[in-house]
């Protein structure tokens, strides 16, 4: 009975077994079959795949960028400009930084507490009638093709959020985050909040199967000492499934990062020289949607490199963030009995 | 449990297979038609077509703005000639000149004739000179949706200073100017442009730049240098206009009707204000010069044209072929479909598409220029 969280049985006795092998391994009688040695094989097979997969793809982003950022004028990290064409090539990525992160932001505050607690109701409190049909339902949200969700926000849902950005912008107008900007179409809120519906089914899935994993007995216990349902949940199943919905929440993230066409559909880009605003209801393209709007342009080698360059920080933004998690989750890997 | 999962992935399936059985085009009738040119529908100029029918498949690419006019050429020409294909990708003027260049398709579609660097990689392509004919006469409208207003008029000045972001409420004394009748509120002017390279904003650049020099310093380009919010292509600019009050772009006049917006009447300084209709954007074509030599016909439009009764944002879109191709079969298939293109049954459908036919003069250049392609 293994689970996302990597307990395991095996590992609850551990130490030797009759034949001085620990117990893991198993006798000697079964490690050496045939079918035992293929097996390992090739799933060491496919994780060095795997393993390879990424850098290379690695190797690929850095060797094309690198020629790029070199030839750049301008510093990659803060300039605004993106003009990676002709023999002075002037680009940087801080705006197609900050749409990116601020629209995967809202989408994750959005998307993650919505997300548990559609689990939560799924596998806590849903009568089990409600169970199947509820969790087959959230589950069709993810087979939406992306391209229909843009299609969907561009036409039916703008028109809802409108009122909704007309009235932060007065109420909260004062507050940088929220002032007014002149733009009405795919400002990074809108954005946000689609993608916020894309990654939805994620999160919901995959702590949906860690919730249901909780050990009964701890839930037991919890209502046994008195606990109300609501406090059963806070102390014995959120604790046990907190590395899962982190997990959830990082494929999530990445999602949300990297989704293109249904942000291509809906960006409004910016004119040149727009004055530099942290507001969330300004335009931008994600890194995700330049690249895919330019991709028409890829003529020479050089300006090629710059949208590859750009590519580049975005593999490197959901590296870091990934790699965050996995400190995370390996710092409070689930308690066993 | 099994139950109800397989009923969802059937829902699914279900609904997949509708939505997927409504794609596909349209063109199946091509073979339903019979064979040879004898059940197509050819009248007058356009029975040469039959004559020179091909077997093979031709590919091109380019400009968004003539993709409808394209499209319903080459459905007009397959219903005739049922063993050719051709196939047009419309990635934008830019992509289409570097696919030509790059030998990777037969003609290429463009806003704007070649440059001179880009035709000397075309000549160097091709082996022999490459020709910018023109077949389709998009008019650039400047659509807006303004509620209560339908019936705006304006100059190419006051028209820079919007694009520009000077003017930013509908009210602004300039537009008022021009528009004594109509009822301007306060709402605030949203500028939507083409955030893709496009040969649409090159033209509607021109004619800011020509028309209006003093309001619109910046150099005509692909790439947009005025104010407002960029969407994706035609289709975007304008549901954008179409889903905002207040909205105004420029776009193509299919887009106009499509999406039911309203155009505004340029004033040019003949004395009335021009709508946009066929005739008076043919007018615009007529009075253009020729700058190519022989059989090459780009021309130059004159934008700051004050001839009455002529709508002056006219956009060519030119086919840009090789007078001689390396391969003989090749030009013979781009000679039959272009001569189709070209003819009278083809270029008078496509008004309604919103598009201006060609005038005759230009019409019988591009007819003997075709002709001469080998």
């Amino acid at each position: 009975m293994s689970s996302i969280t990597g307990a395991s049985v095996a590992s609850q006795f551990p130490g030797d077994g009759p034949s001085g092998r620990s117990n893991i391994e198993g006798d000697s009688a079964t490690s050496r079959r045939i079918g035992d040695r293929i097996f390992a094989g090739a799933s060491r097979g496919a994780g060095l795949l795997v393993i390879a997969l990424v850098t290379l793809i690695g190797v690929f982003l850095l060797a094309q960028a690198i020629p790029a950022l070199l030839k750049d004028q301008a510093s990659f990290l803060t300039s605004r400009e993106w003009a990676p064409g002709g023999d002075a090539p002037r680009f940087g990525i801080v705006e197609l930084l900050w749409t990116t992160v601020a629209s995967s932001a809202i989408a994750m505050v959005i998307a993650v507490p919505f997300g548990v607690a559609v689990a939560l109701f799924i596998t806590q409190y849903a009568p089990r009638w409600l169970k199947r049909t509820a969790a087959s339902l959230v589950d069709l949200l993810a087979a939406v093709p992306s391209i229909v969700y843009g299609l969907w926000a561009a036409l039916t849902f703008r028109s809802l959020i409108s009122p909704v950005e007309g009235g932060l912008q007065d109420v909260l107008g004062w507050f940088p985050l929220f002032s007014p900007t002149g733009i009405s179409g795919g400002t990074i809120f809108f954005i946000g909040i689609v993608l916020s519906i894309m990654v939805l089914p994620i999160v919901t899935a995959l702590s949906r199967e860690v919730f249901d994993q909780t050990p009964v007995t701890h839930k037991e216990g919890a209502l046994a000492l008195g606990a109300t349902r609501w406090e059963m949940i806070r102390t014995a199943v959120l604790p046990f499934g907190r590395p899962g919905v982190i997990s959830a929440s990082m494929l999530a993230l990445g999602r949300a990062l990297g989704e293109t066409i249904a942000v291509t559909f809906l960006v409004s880009k910016l004119a040149d020289n727009t004055p530099w605003t942290f507001s969330l209801f300004n335009g931008g393209e994600t890194f995700a949607s330049r690249i895919a709007n330019n991709a028409a342009e890829f003529d020479t080698p050089a300006k090629t490199g710059a949208y590859i360059a750009a590519g580049l920080v975005l593999f490197v933004l959901t590296f870091i963030v990934n790699a965050i998690a996995r400190v995370v989750i390996e710092r409070r890997k689930a308690f066993s009995e | 449990m099994r139950t109800s999962r397989a009923l969802a992935v059937g829902a699914v399936a279900l609904t997949g297979a509708l939505a997927l059985s409504a794609c596909g085009s349209d063109n199946n009738n091509g073979g339903a038609s019979g064979s040879g040119g004898a059940g197509g529908a050819s009248t007058g100029g356009a029975s040469a077509a039959a004559a020179s029918c091909f077997s093979g498949k031709l590919n091109g690419e380019g400009s968004t703005a003539q993709k409808n006019a394209i499209e319903a050429a080459i459905k007009a020409y397959q219903t005739a000639c049922s063993d050719a294909t051709i196939n047009y990708n419309a990635t934008g003027s830019g992509a289409g000149i570097k696919q030509f260049t790059g030998k990777q398709v037969d003609f290429a579609g463009s806003d704007s004739a070649l440059k001179t660097d880009e035709a000397a990689a075309a000549k160097t392509a091709c082996g022999s000179d490459a020709w910018n004919l023109p077949m389709v006469a998009g008019p650039i409208a400047i659509a807006y949706n303004v509620k209560g207003v339908t019936n705006l008029v304006l100059n190419a000045d006051v028209a820079a200073k919007i694009f520009n972001g000077v003017v930013t409420t509908w009210n602004d004394p300039a537009i008022t100017a021009l528009n004594s009748g109509a009822s301007l509120s306060a709402t605030p002017i949203k500028v939507f442009f083409r955030s893709d390279e496009s040969g649409t904003t090159e033209n509607f650049t021109n004619y800011l730049k020509a028309a209006a020099p003093s309001a619109w310093t910046a150099a005509p380009a692909k790439k947009w240098t005025g104010q407002g919010e960029g969407k994706e292509k035609s289709a975007g600019v304008s549901s954008a206009v179409a889903s905002t009050d207040g909205g105004i772009t420029y776009t193509e006049w299919s887009y106009v009707a499509q999406n039911k917006l309203s155009m505004a009447k340029i004033d040019t300084g003949s004395g009335t204000p021009v709508e946009l209709t066929g005739a008076t954007a043919g007018k615009a074509i007529v009075a253009a010069k020729q700058v190519g030599t022989g059989n090459d016909l780009s021309l130059k439009l004159d934008y700051a044209t004050k001839q009455a009764g002529t709508y002056p944002i006219v956009l060519v879109t030119y086919n840009i072929v090789c007078s001689k191709y390396a391969d003989a079969a090749k030009g013979t298939a781009v000679k039959g479909f272009l001569t189709s293109f070209a003819s009278d049954s083809t270029q008078s459908g496509l008004e309604e598409l919103g598009y201006a036919p060609l005038p005759k003069e230009v019409q019988s250049k591009v007819l003997t220029a075709v002709g001469a392609v080998s």
